[in-house]
């Protein structure tokens, strides 16, 4: 079994938004040892992936269980006053699921990796609504493409050679010479020489630039001298509006240049408007360019089950929705959450310091298919097996098409979803203990 | 550039081809630690602040303070008073905590004033 050869067609990789599923895997027992189709990070995704050797759950450090595991995790969430479940972003839709089920029962809040990435764009579609495509629709029609804030090169490689720019499709059959590429940016990066356009704005002119661009669609006179420290002339701006309000099919994608800079959904609602404005003269949309392979799968899953997003409180037994209230930084960086369970995430490597103090000092339970600095601090810590090429299951593109998985062969650590309804049913276990104490 | 002198900089943190192919590997691999573990300067503001690779320079943002060595960003990349680095555990040790009501902390574009600290022995 150790040295049996088979390749796996079709195979899903979920490192990132893209969720390419046309990777073929040559797998050599429990070792990926081809990885066609994928680009650089798809491949080390993939030939980096070990099965494993450490114990598969861990309580205070020491090796443990799953069923002691599940059962003292289970407590530290029933106990909690205000427990709070965090992460999901790499993990499939199935454990995603499970995961908000338990946040139902204990009454926690459930906030998910996008409220540190896309979650603002997730508060402009509120405010001004998604103006959306599939990416299938930009790779057969786009003949304008912009990309604002974000690096594909590095961190979507095959967006532009398999959706975006380069592909030959129904209305663009001569692919990259059928299209414009325009890169907005603040840092002349490594996707700007492969651009027919780069605009370089001044940092957190974002929102400036916009507004001006959506005042110059409408037909506004525009001032040289109100295009002061943005970066970009007059003539530059008319240029691309021209060019906006001229093609067939253009699309905006922007990256979190729009979501982490200071006024965040604000910059993206500016983007948001400008792609609507533009719907009275041509096809427009703007769609958000998402991070961790399945992170909109999580945005999908918690919205089908609470009605929002991410940053959800249910502590009230109804589903409550505040980003700044509910979300995870913020519940822990004012000490508020007295307990936490995290999925596939690593708040102890990627938070700020007054957040990592305070879940560092409650206890927590950590899922995770490597080891973490989470992991590491957590009360209770389980490795479990990779989505994607241990795990079968369901993940979202960033397009929110949904994309079935393939896996390459088992690993002997669970799955996040196995321990998760394991999870579930201790929880609801001691939950009927406590409500029969009580009565 | 005097030790102690501080001057004015905006940092962006962001994705890197080296980050996102280390940290496959690990967190705690010696390509990732080192990918995240640095900050990239233009080459102009190198020059000017006197400043060579492998430098240490204290980074100072409202919420703490940090010290890293620090490299010149490739020609171009990075205009004069930007800084750039790698997502990784020090970028984010230097944001706040603050989301202002969205749930996200400022993580791009952010104030801080960079100083030198001492110049290290390269090998």
């Amino acid at each position: 079994m150790q040295n049996e050869l088979k390749v796996v067609s079709n195979a899903t990789c979920t490192f990132c938004g893209c969720v390419c599923d046309d990777i073929e895997l040559t797998v050599e027992g429990n070792h990926i040892t081809k990885a066609k189709n994928a680009c650089v990070l798809g491949k080390a995704w993939f030939l980096n992936h070990q099965a494993g050797e450490g114990p598969v759950a861990r309580i205070r450090g020491k090796e443990a269980t799953v069923e002691e595991a599940v059962e003292e995790a289970a407590r530290i969430l029933v106990d909690a006053k205000f427990p709070i479940i965090y992460g999901l972003s790499d993990t499939t839709c199935e454990a995603q699921r499970v995961t908000v089920a338990i946040a139902d029962w204990v009454g926690a809040s459930i906030d998910t990796t996008t409220s540190v990435c896309h979650g603002p764009s997730g508060m402009a579609f509120q405010g001004v609504g998604e103006i959306t495509c599939s990416l299938g629709e930009v790779r057969n029609r786009a003949d304008l493409v912009i990309f604002w804030g974000s690096n594909p090169a590095e961190s979507h490689p095959r967006h532009w050679g398999r959706y975006s720019t380069m592909p030959k499709g129904l209305f663009v059959p001569n692919g990259r010479k059928d299209r414009t590429v325009v890169l907005v940016d603040v840092r002349r990066t490594k996707s700007a020489p492969a651009a027919d356009i780069f605009l370089q704005i001044k940092p957190r002119k974002d929102f400036e630039v916009l507004w001006m661009l959506r005042a110059l669609v409408k037909g506004l006179t525009i001032n040289e001298a109100d295009l002061i420290d943005t970066g970009v002339t007059l003539e530059q701006l008319q240029n691309l509006v021209d060019r906006m309000k001229a093609c067939k099919f253009g699309v905006l994608f922007f990256g979190m240049g729009l979501s982490m800079t200071r006024g965040k959904h604000l910059n993206v609602e500016a983007a948001l408007a400008l792609a609507r404005d533009l719907n009275a003269f041509t096809r427009f949309y703007a769609n958000p360019m998402r991070g961790h392979g399945n992170v909109t799968g999580a945005d999908n899953v918690v919205s089908w089950q609470t009605g929002y997003p991410f940053g959800v409180n249910l502590g009230r037994g109804y589903p409550r929705f505040n980003p700044g209230e509910f979300t995870t930084t913020d519940t822990l960086a004012r000490k508020e959450a007295d307990a936490a369970m995290i999925i596939a995430s690593d708040p102890m490597g990627n938070f700020s310091q007054a957040a990592r103090e305070h879940l560092a000092s409650i206890p927590y339970i950590a899922l995770d298919t490597k080891e973490t600095s989470t992991t590491r601090a957590a009360a209770v810590a389980f490795t479990t097996a990779t989505y994607g090429i241990n795990v079968p299951g369901t993940v979202y593109r960033m397009d929110d098409v949904p994309i079935p998985l393939r896996p390459a062969f088992e690993s002997p650590y669970p799955s996040d979803e196995k321990i998760l309804r394991a999870l579930e049913k201790k929880v609801l276990h001691l939950l009927q203990a406590k409500l029969q104490a009580s009565n | 550039m005097n030790k102690n002198q501080e001057e004015l900089f905006i940092l962006i943190s962001g994705r890197s081809t080296r980050q996102g192919t280390s940290m496959n590997e690990s967190k705690f691999s010696k390509e990732y630690l080192e990918e995240t573990g640095v900050i990239q300067i233009c080459p102009e503001d190198m020059t000017r602040l006197g400043l060579t690779a492998g430098d240490l320079v204290c980074i100072r943002s409202e919420q703490r303070s940090i010290e890293i060595p620090c490299v010149a960003a490739k020609e171009k990349e990075l205009p004069s008073g930007l800084l750039f680095m790698a997502y990784g555990d020090w970028s984010s040790r230097l944001m706040g905590s603050d989301t202002h009501g969205t749930g996200m902390p400022n993580s791009k574009g952010t104030d801080v004033y960079l100083s030198k600290v001492c110049a290290i022995k390269k090998d």
